[in-house]
C-alpha cells in the first residue's frame, strides 16, 4: 500500500525557494501566475495495517517541522 | 579538568575545529563522540554540536542528525544543566531536537553566504557571552545556506523580553528574523548561533572575537 504526504510552508511563512523558481517562470516568458511555494512530497510504501495515527506521528516526529510546516496525508 | 564532547555526524565538518578551539582555549579534555553513541563520557562540562553538512542536510538542515541516538543522550544532559553549544549546523541540529525554539530555513537571498559578519552583543549575562561587554559590536564568519531565523511574533516577543538574544547581525545577512544570529534556551545552558566562533581564536584567521566566547565559557564553568 501507497501513502502519498505533502509537507508544505505554512501560511505567512516565507518562502525563498518559492520566490526565486516563481521569477525564473517568469524569466522564461511565461506570465500571469501570481505565486509560487515549494514543497515536498514523500511516498511511503507500506503494511495496510499501518494506521493513520502511526502515519500522522511520523509526520510531527520527523517528516515536517510543525514550527514552519504543515503537512498532508493522502492514502490511495 | 574541564570535560568537553564534540558531537560527530556524517557529514559533520567543522568537528576538528571546534575540538580544536575547546582544548586550545581551555584546556579541556576533549573528546570526539560519534553520532550512534546513546551514552556520553561521563561528568562533560561541555557538549558542542559542530558545523557542517549532517545527512547532507536531506529532509532539513539538521533534521536526521536530531533524531540520531547521540541526540537523546545530549537532551538529557541538556536537561541537567550541561552547557550544549550548536553552532551553524550544530543550531539547526538542537532547534530540530527541539533544545531551542524556532526554525532555520533557507536565506532569504536563496545564496550560500560565507563571509565575515558584524554581530552584536545582546545579551553577555550568559555563561557563553560573559567574555563580552553588552552591545559590544564583533566580528565573526558565517558559512551557511539556512541561516534565516524564523519563529512566531510571540515566540520572538518572549526570546527578546527574556534576554535570549545573544547575538545579532550588525546588518541583514540571511534574513534572519530580527536580525538574529544567536538563541538561548530557557535556562540559559544552551547556546545555538549560526556564526562560528571557532574559526575566529587567533591572529592569523583574521581576528580573535570567537576566542572570548570559550574563555568566558571557561570562566564560568570552572
Amino acid at each position: 500500500m501507497k501513502t502519498r504526504i505533502f509537507v508544505t510552508l505554512k501560511n505567512g511563512v516565507l518562502d525563498p525557494q518559492g520566490k526565486a523558481i516563481h521569477h525564473a517562470i517568469e524569466g522564461l516568458g511565461f506570465s500571469g501566475v501570481h505565486d509560487v511555494r515549494a514543497g515536498r512530497l514523500i511516498e511511503i510504501e507500506h503494511e495496510p495495517g499501518l494506521s493513520k495515527a502511526d502515519l500522522e506521528s511520523m509526520c510531527t516526529k520527523l517528516l515536517a517541522n510543525m514550527v514552519i510546516e504543515n503537512f498532508e496525508i493522502e492514502q490511495a | 579538568m574541564m570535560r568537553a564532547a564534540v558531537i560527530q555526524f556524517p557529514g559533520s565538518n567543522c568537528d576538528r575545529d571546534m575540538a580544536v578551539a575547546i582544548r586550545d582555549i581551555t584546556g579541556a579534555d576533549t573528546s570526539l563522540v560519534w553520532h550512534r553513541e546513546s551514552v556520553l563520557p561521563s561528568g562533560l562540562d561541555l557538549i558542542a554540536i559542530p558545523g557542517g553538512f549532517s545527512y547532507g542536510d536531506y529532509l532539513r538542515s539538521g533534521a536526521m542528525a536530531a533524531r540520531s541516538p547521540v541526540m537523546q543522550a545530549v537532551i538529557a544532559a541538556a536537561g541537567r544543566g550541561v552547557p550544549v553549544l550548536g553552532v551553524c549546523n550544530g543550531f539547526q541540529i538542537l532547534t530540530e531536537a527541539g533544545l531551542l525554539p524556532g526554525a532555520l530555513m533557507r536565506n532569504a537571498g536563496i545564496r550560500f553566504v560565507c563571509r565575515t559578519v558584524g554581530l552584536t552583543v545582546e545579551n553577555n549575562q550568559s555563561m557563553f557571552t560573559s567574555g563580552y561587554s553588552a552591545g559590544e559590536k564583533i566580528h565573526i564568519p558565517v558559512a551557511h545556506h539556512d541561516g534565516n531565523f524564523f519563529a512566531d511574533d510571540a515566540t520572538l516577543d518572549r526570546l527578546e523580553g527574556e534576554g535570549r538574544v545573544a547575538f545579532r547581525y550588525a546588518e541583514p545577512v540571511n534574513g534572519s528574523a530580527r536580525n538574529i544570529a544567536g538563541v538561548l534556551n530557557d535556562a540559559g545552558n544552551v547556546l545555538g548561533m549560526m556564526p562560528h566562533p571557532e574559526r575566529m581564536i587567533e591572529a592569523m584567521q583574521g581576528g580573535s572575537d570567537g576566542r572570548r566566547l570559550f574563555e568566558g565559557l571557561i570562566r564560568e564553568i570552572a
